[in-house]
């Protein structure tokens, strides 16, 4: 369904500096339970952020009260495994509108552009960096510029271009999804699967 | 004329239209739905005021969230329930081919479809679900999509995507005894690791995949997913045509032979270019086990487990945090260590030949007291055979307890799961952490393997525990 629209982003960040986050981390299969798309922000990384008795478990950073914000940073290969949409809704629910890695997995990335969630995919060095700053300086924020496409670390300065192709570019800065597009072209699929 | 590949010849004749500078209008021939990926896509279509454009083309079944007992009661689990009666809604309403809980042809998607004969080469193929990279084994260019892709078939039979970059992934030679399919896979995988094929489709081929069973090679594309490639394919030959040959969904009489003609047709050209190419041994390949929380990280079962060197950063700490978890220490042998669990099912390894390799394995035997076996079959019809060809009567006096077709302890979307920090060595495809239930210590293997830990209780060889 329609999102709201991205252009320009400038927040906080949140650090997870972990390689291979998986989908079965950012939500667990059990929370997959429900049959409308609402409340699965409660339960992201529930399995690293509660222990088995639902206590915030205090080492994790989503319950550091330190960090905040609209954009994740995260390891390489983010968001491996299932092809669960949950996770990024849950990410979504929770407020986040941005996730950046060195290197995100294809169908979460898919997922991501879908719903409006933004996948930027920086240098290992950069990702290293973001990481790096905003762990020390939790204040620090991070601009993400969806008609330039770039991501600039404020506080220095420093940035680099990312990739997204034009027509998902055109969705996210107006909030389309490939739905409306699809439905628009609804006389040529017809005649295509005729021919088949 | 222009060398192409397999998933080219297949990519583009499914192409609409492209978008210039962005994804292809893909036309999709077939799609499985389940009762977990499913319901918001349909309440977003009534959201929207629109159908489903063809209901012929979808089928569906509820795997990932049924329990795996008294399947002719009410559920119990009040959301599973709401699930399954959502999906049941659903197909009833549009008229889309649902095969219900306790039907005939019940039973995890990916393998119903194959089952059935509604996987066939040339077709494009998908499901909100990961592993239908599994469909690929028949030359058809199949992968798991997301919720919003899935209203996007329904509504309109066609999602937007880029196409992929090709690989190719070749292992000639034979592989030795007690080596199957899945050691193949899982070798691969730890050769190339959990992302080695991020942004690209797979073709299998070279002659140790030419040689593999329809249900063997099955196991190989399930796994496509687990080193991050989109799918897996391998070029339909004599063994798909005999597979499907009768199949209920398959084309009969002169249908058939023009199918076949067709199929005939769909391989890479010689010469033909891939973005990236991977050569393999079979006979380099041993009984392989994952002793991590990826499925990249595998070693042969009489390997160690590596050490950290050469590892920095967050590498190395996702590393260690990885080995923490499974309760490990780098360079050690796996070999030995306690299992408490072993799990026999799944849409990677939950067919018949896999309950055949087990029962082969385990007759005459008992599994060793400190394990609880657990034995899912992938649907109903795998069930019956089971039962028919005298498998489930061995099992059980093997000590292991059968249960009914779903997703079950994979996933552990139901009450199948292993209890926080117990061992379990599992034919399923993915040891991520909490994966078969919270705090859970999962380790991937093929069935032979599984078959010889639950006799022997702890991490072994298949081809070494009847030696004595």
């Amino acid at each position: 369904m329609a999102y709201d629209k991205f252009t320009v982003l400038t927040s906080t960040a949140v650090p997870l500096p972990t390689d291979n986050v998986d989908t079965d981390q950012i939500i667990p299969a059990r929370f997959l339970k429900a049959t409308e798309r609402e409340g699965f922000g409660d339960n992201l990384f529930r399995d690293w952020r509660y222990d088995v008795e639902g206590n915030p478990k205090k080492d994790f950073v989503l319950n550091d009260p330190t960090y905040s914000g609209k954009i994740l940073v995260s390891g390489r290969n983010f968001g491996s495994g299932s092809s669960r949409e949950h996770a990024v809704w849950a990410l979504y629910d929770y407020g986040f509108r941005c996730v950046v890695s060195s290197f995100f997995a294809d169908i979460f990335k898919n997922n991501c552009l879908n719903i409006g969630v933004l996948p930027v995919t920086v240098s290992p060095e950069f990702a290293d960096k973001l990481l790096e700053t905003i762990t020390a300086n939790p204040e620090t924020t991070i601009t993400v510029d969806i008609p330039s496409q770039k991501i600039t670390l404020d506080s220095t300065g420093e940035s680099e271009s990312f990739d997204i192709n034009e027509y998902k570019k055109d969705n996210m800065q107006n909030g389309f999804d490939d739905i409306d597009y699809l439905l628009s072209m609804s006389d040529e699929i017809d005649a295509f699967a005729a021919n088949k | 004329m222009e060398k192409t590949t397999l998933f080219d010849k297949i990519w583009d004749a499914h192409v609409v239209k492209s978008v210039p500078a962005g994804p292809d209008v893909f036309f999709i021939d077939k799609h499985f739905i389940h009762e977990v990926t499913s319901p918001v896509a349909f309440l977003n279509l009534e959201k929207r005021g629109i159908g489903v454009k063809n209901p012929s083309r979808t089928v569906a079944t509820p795997d990932h969230n049924v329990p795996t007992v008294d399947q002719d009661k009410t559920i119990k689990d009040k959301l599973s329930r709401m699930q399954v009666e959502r999906l049941r809604e659903n197909c009833a309403k549009y008229g889309i081919e649902l095969h219900d809980l306790g039907s005939a042809h019940h039973g995890i998607v990916h393998v119903i479809g194959p089952e059935l004969g509604i996987t066939q080469p040339g077709m494009t193929i998908v499901c909100g679900d990961s592993h239908t990279s599994t469909h690929g084994a028949f030359g058809a260019i199949a992968f798991g999509i997301g919720t919003s892709e899935v209203e996007m078939v329904l509504a309109t039979q066609c999602i937007m995507q880029s196409k992929a970059k090709k690989m190719r992934i070749t292992i000639d030679g034979v592989a030795g005894p007690g080596v199957t399919s899945k050691d193949l896979i899982l070798y691969v995988i730890a050769q190339i690791s959990a992302a080695g094929a991020t942004g690209y489709f797979v073709e299998y081929a070279g002659s140790a995949i030419q040689s593999l069973s329809m249900e063997a090679r099955m196991t190989v594309c399930n796994m496509s997913i687990e080193m991050g490639a989109r799918g897996g394919l391998i070029a339909p030959d004599e063994t798909t045509f005999e597979y499907l040959k009768g199949k209920e969904y398959a084309p009969k009489g002169e249908d058939w032979d023009k199918a076949v003609a067709h199929w005939k047709t769909l391989k890479t050209d010689e010469g033909a270019v891939f973005d990236k190419e991977y050569h393999f041994d079979a006979a380099d390949i041993e009984p392989m086990i994952t002793y991590g929380t990826n499925p990249g990280m595998g070693i042969k079962v009489k390997g160690n487990i590596p050490t950290t060197e050469g590892m920095e950063g967050s590498n190395k700490s996702s590393y260690l945090k990885s080995l923490a978890y499974m309760g490990f220490e780098p360079g050690e042998a796996i070999e030995g260590k306690k299992v408490d669990f072993v799990f026999v099912g799944s849409c990677t390894n939950g067919r018949i030949e896999d309950i055949r390799s087990v029962a082969s394995y385990v007759k005459g035997h008992k599994k060793a007291d400190n394990i609880t076996a657990w034995i899912v079959p992938g649907s109903r019809e795998v069930e019956k055979m089971a039962h028919e060809e005298g498998l489930v009567k061995i099992l059980e006096e093997a000590g292991f307890e059968l249960r009914q077709p779903g997703c079950s302890a994979c996933l552990a979307m139901n009450d199948d799961k292993i209890p926080s920090g117990k061992y379990a060595v599992s034919t399923s495809n993915r040891n991520f952490e909490g994966r078969q239930g919270p705090g859970a210590r999962t380790m991937l293997a093929s069935p032979l393997t599984v078959a010889a830990v639950a006799i022997a209780g702890e991490i072994c060889d298949p081809r070494e525990v009847f030696q004595n």
